[in-house]
């Protein structure tokens, strides 16, 4: 399936996590913040969070600013 | 004498915020945060970057358990732009102490405080503990104090610009009506300017550019936190009334 994650467009093997998009772009889970078409999906759900063909993901974390 | 600088329940020793944008490295900005004896900075939420993993991470440099992160909307022009961004960055970190900046238009980055007070309204609805970037206009200031702002954040000069202290009449008068913190955001350029927002009463001052884009910037940090404390100190002193003329200094009496 496709997903957008951070405005780009990725082919996935389905089903998966949102988890299992973090493992599978290796990133760590750590002072990230992860959205699902606009709704916050809070850490505690994110093995349980069953992503969709067509999501919108966005991925954020802190980074240096004024 | 304790004298603390005290938003939202937390107390911090420092009075200068110090913001973590346009360092040359993180390393750097780390450096500075040291010698400015800040122990609040301001971040930015941005897109993790996807393709380039092995690039340095701020948490790294700055330890969010050594230091108070607080999340900005800079770049937000909208009040639901900047909403949206503050729900992220309360997830990332796990804190309701945010700054709220919703700006007008590129050129100036004017704070539109329109909307800056209508996203202040709701994200205190929302358990945020609400620090705002605003114009220097009091009217405003007392509707964002009256909206629950945990901390008035007037414009000392447009961001970047490092022209000063502006309008310290219009500071003043924030100062003299606000019960929260009132610390100058933005437009600080050099040690002066930011004793002077100290002078006024100020309860501090947060800067980034100022620093980041000094020469030597771990010397400029340096320099910030002696003129925010000489400021203070300053303030809480009580400076001599003005005259028009001279005063001698040594006694008339005795002379030759």
């Amino acid at each position: 399936m496709d997903i957008t994650v951070n405005g780009e467009k990725r082919r996935f093997e389905g089903p998966i996590t949102v988890a299992g998009l973090l493992a599978a772009l290796a990133l760590q889970p750590r002072k990230i913040a992860v959205e699902r078409n606009l709704e916050i999906v809070p850490k505690s759900l994110f093995d349980e969070t069953a992503l969709s063909d067509g999501d919108k993901i966005e991925i954020v974390q802190f980074v240096g600013g004024g | 004498m304790t004298d603390v600088l005290e938003v939202a329940g937390r107390k911090l020793n420092s009075r200068l915020i110090i913001g973590t944008g346009k360092y040359e490295t993180y390393e750097e900005n780390a450096k500075a945060a040291e010698a400015a004896g800040a122990e609040m900075v301001t971040v930015a939420v941005r897109r993790v970057n996807l393709t380039d993993k092995d690039k340095p991470l701020l948490v790294d440099y700055l330890d969010p358990e050594k230091y108070i992160y607080l999340p900005n909307t800079a770049g937000c022009f909208t009040a639901e732009d900047a909403i949206r961004t503050l729900r992220l960055a309360r997830e990332a970190g796990g804190w309701e102490l945010v700054k709220l900046e919703v700006l007008s238009d590129q050129k100036t980055l004017y704070p539109d405080m329109e909307e800056t007070l209508r996203a202040a309204k709701l994200l205190i609805k929302e358990g945020f503990d609400v620090m705002v970037y605003c114009s220097d206009d009091p009217v405003y200031a007392r509707k964002l104090e009256d909206a629950g702002c945990c901390a008035i954040m007037p414009l000392g000069s447009l961001i970047g610009s490092g022209l000063g202290i502006m309008n310290p009449v219009n500071i003043r008068l924030i100062v003299e009506q606000s019960s929260v913190p009132v610390i100058v955001d933005a437009g600080v350029g050099t040690a002066s300017d930011a004793a002077v927002a100290m002078e006024l009463g100020c309860d501090g001052v947060l800067m980034n550019t100022a620093i980041a884009e000094a020469k030597d910037p771990i010397l400029m940090a340096s320099a910030m936190k002696h003129a925010v404390i000489a400021g203070r100190e300053a303030y809480l002193a009580g400076r001599m009334p003005k005259k028009r003329y001279a005063d001698p200094s040594s006694p008339l009496a005795g002379l030759i």
